[in-house]
């Protein structure tokens, strides 16, 4: 843990700034919740790989200075995997689009979970394409304007947390932009679960979902989630059971994790053997 | 000490041949034919301390080859088909980050499912130009089980030595076939390593400069170097650079440290080619029928036909091929497709007009017969 101030100059390449996203973006502000995490766990920059797929949230690798990749459309889990397994002293942290690991990559997501692989996903959740222009994501939920919906979207949504739990991730969370504080803490314990953890963020594209929905500007968008969320088991939720819950809703360190798994099943098996 | 001679199938001295070269990791996916080098990675890395891991599927393995590589690992995947069509947007990936892989690909009957069991060469073209956009890429063949345990082993020399994914064309018949095979000591081939960079950490690293040596020196996620890979156009950085002047020097780059080197990447075999006035190109298991044909020609007809072996399809060795060929009479191309190579040979040679074609596509080896059909053609004579 560390004592000491922090600095976002020690973890971000600022020669890169500013960055690419819109004013009010949600993404920044996940940004600074991870960050603010990896320094609370006083993580060396060193033993810190981000991963990340492609789309504006995953443009979130090349800012920060760690062992950084910028991989394909929905590969960054299959990719953190091998270097995971490859260096599992390395702190793997997956920050993605909801596209980006729900959709492309749902498959890598489902099977990530269910290896139980010490990896931490964070999926920045904005309900949209932005990079590509607002077209509808598989997390954009039904009557959702996008570009490709211009009459609303008629599929249903996934539900990150149930579809996590589903497939087997031992740790599991969602919170949002609006709750920095909250986020800065979920992804804090995340990163320290050892074993696949989810870390849902209900991000904000204001340019894309915000001006095609009507949700308003960067502000509205954020007091959105203050009004629509909720902590899980509290009182509110009680009172309103239809709105969104936040909070950890699995955190299992019974699970054997997949590096010690291949270690312990594998490695060392082979070698008693001889 | 005595020899360690086995006698084994074409996908044990593949795995061989990647043991030798120091493989570490492998990801994959099942498929036939190539499921055997996953099987028996499955069982030996971890005996060496190294990992395997099966995959949802084979755009995943290559992903997660590319990860492990990037960690230091040298790494490796193995499909046939399909599998090959899934893992050319990580091809394409491993080749704009310049990152070291080694990917076989056992072909079987295509398109599509086609024939999981039986052999073609209809492949060659798509490793070629696979992935998207302008790059080059290294692929190689092999026609006897010594030479698959030699490729394996070069083509992870040669993924270092030039920073790129290396392809192994073998085939369903050589995978399948059992042959002696003579598993060198170590030392006894050359066994390039990961070439890192020599830059202390804490000092600015910039994982796309070329040294005095023409290398671009690596460093592993985790060594201190922190730097960032990406498959946008990028600068010696390694960050998003669209300036015209960088993309341009980085696609010559991608194309000219392969192309350019094609006459020290080749490798080939010649057989009876000093004094021929016939020459047959082949690769992979064709030359097998290709040699049979070319000595019954010379002993029974005393018709000197030659045969040239090509071991590395990609580059493809344009000087080498029309030096080779420049005093045949006439050249004959045989390969399992309906005619990949055979437009590379028309290309490079200076009268296209002499080079013929002889092929199957009806899942069968090509035969002896078969081209000595095509001898007898050119020739007026046949055995
Ligand atoms: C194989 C492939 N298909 C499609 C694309 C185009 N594409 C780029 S980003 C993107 C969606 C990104 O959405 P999301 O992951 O939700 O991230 P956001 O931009 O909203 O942060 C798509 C479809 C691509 N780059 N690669
Ligand atoms: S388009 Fe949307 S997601 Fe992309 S940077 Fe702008 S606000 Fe963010």
């Amino acid at each position: 843990m560390s004592d000491t101030q922090f600095d976002v100059n020690k973890y971000i390449r600022a020669q890169f700034f500013p960055q690419m996203w819109c004013p009010g973006c949600g993404h920044g502000t996940v940004m600074g919740a991870l960050l603010r995490a990896i320094h609370d766990l006083g993580l060396e920059n060193d033993d810190v790989s981000v991963v990340s797929g492609i789309g504006c949230s995953s443009r979130i690798s090349g800012y920060l200075d760690f062992n950084t990749a910028h991989t394909m459309h929905g590969r960054a889990l299959p990719t953190a995997t091998g270097i995971k397994l490859a260096n599992p002293n390395l702190k793997v942290i997956v920050p993605f689009g909801d596209g980006d690991s729900t959709a492309i990559g749902g498959n890598h997501f489902i099977h990530a979970c269910r290896r139980n692989i010490d990896i931490t996903a964070i999926v920045m959740n904005n309900r949209i394409y932005g990079m590509t222009g607002g077209q509808y994501s598989p997390m954009s939920g039904r009557g959702v304007k996008a570009s490709t919906a211009p009459y609303g979207v008629p599929d249903e949504s996934f539900d990150l947390v149930e579809l996590a739990k589903g497939a087997g991730a031992s740790f599991v969370a969602r919170t949002t932009v609006y709750h920095a504080k909250e986020a800065q803490n979920t992804i804090k314990k995340a990163i320290e679960h050892k074993g696949f953890s989810v870390v849902e963020i209900l991000s904000m594209c204001p340019t894309q979902f915000g001006r095609k929905n009507k949700a308003g500007e960067a502000p509205q968008m954020m007091e959105w989630y203050k009004d629509n969320t909720v902590p899980m088991g509290s009182k509110k939720l009680a009172d309103n059971p239809d709105l969104i819950q936040r909070g950890v809703f699995v955190d299992d360190n019974e699970r054997l994790e997949y590096c010690t798994a291949y270690q312990e099943l594998v490695i060392d098996k082979v070698m008693k053997k001889g | 000490m005595a020899e360690n001679i086995q006698f084994i199938p074409g996908s044990d001295a593949c795995i061989e041949g990647a043991l030798y070269a120091g493989c570490e990791f492998f990801a994959g996916y099942p498929i036939t034919p190539s499921s055997e080098v996953a099987e028996g990675l499955s069982k030996e890395l971890p005996k060496r301390g190294g990992k395997f891991i099966q995959m949802e599927d084979e755009i995943a393995s290559m992903a997660c080859v590319i990860g492990a590589s990037l960690a230091g690992k040298k790494s490796m995947t193995a499909t046939s088909g399909p599998g090959f069509s899934l893992k050319q947007e990580g091809i394409g990936y491993a080749c704009m980050t310049e990152t070291p892989c080694v990917i076989a690909n056992v072909q079987r009957g295509g398109p599509s499912t086609g024939n999981p069991t039986h052999v073609a060469q209809g492949d060659t073209m798509q490793a070629r130009w696979g992935a998207h956009g302008d790059h080059s890429i290294i692929a190689m063949t092999a026609s006897n089980l010594q030479d698959v345990f030699k490729m394996t082993v070069e083509a992870f020399n040669l993924a270092e030595t030039y920073r790129t994914p290396v392809v192994l064309m073998f085939d369903e018949a050589t995978q399948h076939l059992r042959e002696k095979v003579v598993i060198p000591e170590p030392g006894e081939i050359e066994v390039i390593d990961r070439i890192r960079t020599d830059i202390p950490v804490g000092e600015q690293y910039y994982p796309y400069l070329t040294d005095a040596n023409g290398q671009r020196p690596m460093s592993d996620f985790g060594a201190g170097h922190r730097f960032h890979v990406t498959g946008l156009h990028h600068n010696l950085l390694g960050f998003p650079d669209v300036s015209p002047e960088n993309v341009n020097e980085l696609i010559h780059h991608l194309v000219d440290k392969i192309d350019s080197k094609a006459n020290e990447i080749a490798r080939y075999k010649e057989y009876y080619m000093d004094d021929a006035d016939y020459v047959i190109v082949c690769y992979g298991t064709t030359t097998r029928s290709a040699l049979q044909a070319a000595e019954d020609y010379r002993n029974q007809l005393g018709i000197k036909v030659g045969v040239l072996e090509l071991q590395v399809v990609w580059p493809f060795a344009d000087e080498i091929v029309r030096e080779k060929c420049a005093n045949a009479k006439a050249v004959i191309v045989s390969e399992m497709n309906m005619g990949q190579i055979v437009r590379e040979v028309r290309r490079v040679v200076d009268q296209p007009e002499k080079v013929y074609f002889s092929n199957r596509v009806d899942n069968q080896i090509i035969k002896p017969a078969d081209i000595k059909a095509a001898l007898r053609m050119i020739t007026g004579k046949g055995v």
